[in-house]
C-alpha cells in the first residue's frame, strides 16, 4: 500500500484577533491554536489521493504538547495515524534543526514512505524552508509549490506555476512535495471522521530520546541562526492628521493633496486650486 | 570554520527583464564587501550565460563563477543546488545570497542543508556587524518586531532576499571583472525530477509593483462586499488594488494583490492605505512608497503613524467619500 506522510504544524489563529484599539496591535496573547492553512491543503492532497487508489497516511507534527489538537483533527478528516513530536528540547528550533527532527522520525519510523506532503510555508513563519530542508535529509528529490498532484504508481506528475512559468513535472518516489496554499480546497469535518476519530483517539508521542537526537540535543543551542535582538522599528512620522465627519475630511483632503493625487493619477481635478483651471 | 571573505549572490537570470533581483542583491553586496573587505561574486549555471555574466559585472561583481554546458539549459533545483554546493565546498565564501524567486526560495534550503548552514529567509536588510558578521534582519512573529540574526558558526551565512528590497547600481559600462569557467563536474548526479513541459506566461495585468498608484486594502474594510469598493476607486484613479495577509486569506482579494513579506513590494507614488493596521511584514514592503495617506478609525495604528496624511475615519465611508469627489471633479 501506498505510504504518505503529511507534515502539518500549528500555529496561532491571528486573524480572528481583535486589535488593542490604544496600540492598534493584535492581541495575539489570546491566540487560539489551528491547524497551518498550507498544512490543510497538503493534507487535503493526500486524502484526495487516499480517496482515488488507497493510502495509508500518517500526519507528523513537531510542536507542544497542545498540537495534539491538531492530529485529532487530521484523523477525523482522514488521516490513518498521528505522531506527535515533543520535547522542551525542541523548542526554539529554526528550519535547520525543525527538518532534522522530523527527518530522525521518518528515517526511524516510516522509511517505506513512498510520498512526503508539505504545505509551502507557514502562516507563523512564511519560510518555505522546512520541506526542501526536509527533502534534503531524506535524500529525496521535492517539488516545492505544486498546483495539483497526479499519481502515477510509480512517479507523479504535478503542475505548478511559478516564476511566471506554468510547468508540467515528472518526479521519481519517493520524493516530497510542498502544496501552494491556492491549490487544494480543504474540506470540512464530516460527521463519519470525528466518530472514527473518537473511536481510535491514539496518538503517538515521541520524545528526543526516542528520536536519538543524542543527549546533549538542544534545538535552540544546535541550530545554526541565532537571533541577536529584536525590536521595534520606530515608525512615528511628522504627519498630518485629519478627522472630522467624513466629507469634511475628504475635502480637505483633496484641497490639501488634490494636486499629488491628480499627477499620480494623470488625470486632472478640478478640487485643488493651484492648476489655475486649465 | 575557515572560509575566504567572497560574498556570493546567485545569479538567477531566468526571466530576466522582470526579474531583477539578482542585480538588486549585489548592489548590496558591494556595501556589505566594503565592510569586511571581501569580493562581490555571481554565480551562474546555464547555457549560453555570457550575457548575464558581463551584466553582473556591470553591476558590481568583482568575480563571476560560471558553469555554462547544454546540459544547465533549463533550471533544475537539484542540479543547480548541487552545483552551488560543489563550489562552495571549494570556494568555502563567507556568504551566500539568494533572491527570493519561487526558484531562490526552493534552492537555497536545500544548498544550507547540504552545507550544514543557516538560512534566513526575506530578510528586509543586511549589515555586517563590529564582528564582521553578516546581521540578517527580518521581520518577527508578534506585533511590530524586527529580529537580528546572526550564523555564528556555519560557513557560509545564507539569507534570501525579495524583489524591491535594495536598489540595482546603475550599468557602469567600464566596470571590470574576472569570469571564471568550470566544467560540469563529473559525479554530477542524475535529476530524478523532469521538466514535461514548461510554459512562459507572464501576466498581462499591470503589475502592483509599478503602479504609480496603489490603493491597498485591510480587514478595517470591515467586509468582501465593502472591499469591493476599492476595485471601484481604483478603477477611476487608474490604480492597483493592494491587499493586507487577513484580506487574502478571507479571499475579499486573490493572492496577486498580497502585499507584504510573504507577497509583493511596491513603490507607488501614492499608496491609500485603508483600514490596515501596519505590521511590519506588511509594512516592510512600503518602504519606497513615497507618499502615504492613511485612513483608519484607530489614529494610534502604526500605519497612521508612517503616513504622510493620516485620516481618522470609516475606511469604508471615506472609500465611498472619495469615489464620490472624484467622480465629481474629474476633468476629462
Ligand atoms: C510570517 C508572516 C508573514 C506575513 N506576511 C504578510 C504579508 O506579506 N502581508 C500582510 O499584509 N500581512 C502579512 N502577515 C500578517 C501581518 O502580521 C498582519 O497580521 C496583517 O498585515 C494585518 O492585516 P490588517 O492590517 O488588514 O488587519 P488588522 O491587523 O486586523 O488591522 C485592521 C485595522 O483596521 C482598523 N479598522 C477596523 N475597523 C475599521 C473601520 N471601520 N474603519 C477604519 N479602520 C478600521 C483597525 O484599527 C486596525 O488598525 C504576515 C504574518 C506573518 C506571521
Ligand atoms: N513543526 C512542524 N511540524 C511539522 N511540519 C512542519 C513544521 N514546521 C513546518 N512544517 C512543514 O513545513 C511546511 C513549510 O513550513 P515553513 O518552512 O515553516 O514555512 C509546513 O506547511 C509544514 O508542512
Amino acid at each position: 500500500m501506498l505510504n504518505i506522510i503529511v507534515c502539518i504544524k500549528q500555529v496561532p489563529m491571528v486573524s480572528e484577533l481583535p486589535w488593542d484599539s490604544k496600540t492598534g496591535t493584535l492581541k495575539r496573547e489570546l491566540a487560539h491554536g489551528m491547524m497551518d492553512p498550507a498544512s490543510r491543503c497538503a493534507l487535503e492532497a493526500a486524502l484526495q489521493i487516499k480517496e482515488s487508489q488507497g493510502a495509508h497516511i500518517c500526519a507528523i507534527t513537531m510542536g507542544p504538547l497542545m498540537a495534539e489538537e491538531i492530529l485529532h483533527q487530521a484523523k477525523a478528516l482522514g488521516a490513518d495515524e498521528g505522531v506527535l513530536l515533543t520535547d522542551r528540547r525542541m523548542a526554539g528550533a529554526d528550519t535547520f534543526i525543525t527538518s532534522h527532527i522530523l527527518a530522525s522520525y521518518i528515517k526511524e519510523y516510516c522509511s517505506n514512505f513512498n510520498l512526503v506532503l508539505c504545505g509551502s510555508q507557514t502562516s507563523d513563519s512564511e519560510t518555505a524552508q522546512v520541506g526542501p530542508q526536509l527533502a534534503e535529509e531524506l535524500s529525496i528529490p521535492s517539488i516545492c509549490y505544486a498546483g495539483h498532484v497526479d499519481f502515477k504508481n510509480t512517479h507523479v506528475e504535478v503542475q505548478r506555476h511559478v516564476d511566471d512559468f506554468f510547468e508540467l513535472l515528472k518526479m521519481n518516489l519517493p520524493g516530497l512535495i510542498s502544496i501552494d496554499l491556492s491549490s487544494y480546497k480543504a474540506r470540512y469535518l464530516a460527521l463519519e471522521g470525528v466518530q472514527n476519530a473518537f473511536e481510535n483517539p491514539d496518538i503517538r508521542i515521541v520524545d528526543a530520546k526516542k528520536l536519538n537526537l543524542g543527549k546533549n540535543f538542544s534545538a535552540l543551542a544546535d541550530s545554526p541562526t541565532r537571533i541577536i535582538d529584536v525590536y521595534s522599528p520606530t515608525t512615528q512620522k511628522e504627519n498630518r492628521v485629519l478627522k472630522g465627519a467624513v466629507k469634511k475630511v475628504v475635502d480637505q483632503l483633496f484641497k490639501e493633496y488634490g494636486k499629488e493625487i491628480s499627477s499620480a493619477m494623470g488625470k486632472d481635478l478640478k478640487t485643488h486650486k493651484h492648476d489655475g483651471g486649465a | 570554520m575557515s572560509s575566504n571573505k567572497e560574498i556570493w549572490v546567485f545569479g538567477d537570470y531566468r526571466n530576466y527583464f522582470q526579474n531583477r533581483v539578482t542585480l538588486q542583491i549585489l548592489a548590496r553586496a558591494v556595501d556589505l564587501a566594503s565592510v569586511t573587505g571581501g569580493e562581490v561574486c555571481a554565480v551562474v549555471f546555464g547555457d549560453g550565460t555570457d550575457e548575464y555574466a558581463k551584466e553582473y559585472i556591470a553591476h558590481g561583481a568583482q568575480k563571476v563563477y560560471v558553469m555554462d554546458d547544454p546540459r544547465l539549459a533549463s533550471y533544475s533545483i537539484e542540479t543547480f543546488s548541487w552545483l552551488m554546493t560543489w563550489l562552495s565546498k571549494k570556494f568555502t565564501p563567507e556568504t551566500l545570497l539568494v533572491g527570493a524567486t519561487r526558484f531562490g526560495q526552493e534552492m537555497a534550503p536545500r544548498v544550507a542543508k547540504k552545507l550544514g548552514t543557516g538560512l534566513t529567509a526575506d530578510c528586509i536588510d543586511l549589515e555586517i556587524n563590529d564582528k564582521k558578521q553578516l546581521v540578517q534582519i527580518a521581520p518577527s512573529f508578534g506585533g511590530n518586531l524586527v529580529a537580528k540574526i546572526i550564523t555564528p558558526e556555519t560557513r557560509p551565512q545564507m539569507a534570501t532576499v525579495r524583489p524591491g528590497t535594495f536598489h540595482e547600481l546603475t550599468h557602469d559600462y567600464e566596470a571590470k571583472g574576472e569570469i571564471i569557467s568550470f566544467d560540469l563536474p563529473e559525479n554530477l548526479p542524475e535529476d530524478q525530477i523532469q521538466l514535461l513541459t514548461s510554459e512562459y506566461k507572464p501576466s498581462k495585468k499591470k503589475k502592483i509593483e509599478d503602479a504609480d498608484i496603489v490603493i491597498c486594502g485591510g480587514r478595517g474594510m470591515g467586509s468582501k462586499g465593502k472591499f469591493k469598493k476599492l476595485f471601484e476607486l481604483a478603477k477611476i484613479m487608474n490604480a492597483e488594488v493592494g491587499a493586507t495577509r487577513p484580506v487574502v486569506y478571507s479571499e475579499w482579494a486573490d493572492h496577486e494583490t498580497l502585499v507584504g513579506q510573504a507577497g509583493k513590494n511596491i513603490k507607488p507614488k501614492i499608496l491609500f492605505s485603508f483600514g490596515v493596521s501596519g505590521a511590519i511584514q506588511h509594512t516592510a514592503a512600503l518602504t519606497d512608497a513615497r507618499f502615504i495617506i492613511a485612513v483608519n478609525k484607530n489614529p494610534n495604528a502604526t500605519m497612521m503613524k508612517m503616513a504622510d496624511v493620516a485620516v481618522v475615519a470609516d475606511a469604508n465611508q471615506a472609500c465611498l467619500g472619495i469615489i464620490k469627489a472624484i467622480k465629481e471633479n474629474i476633468r476629462d
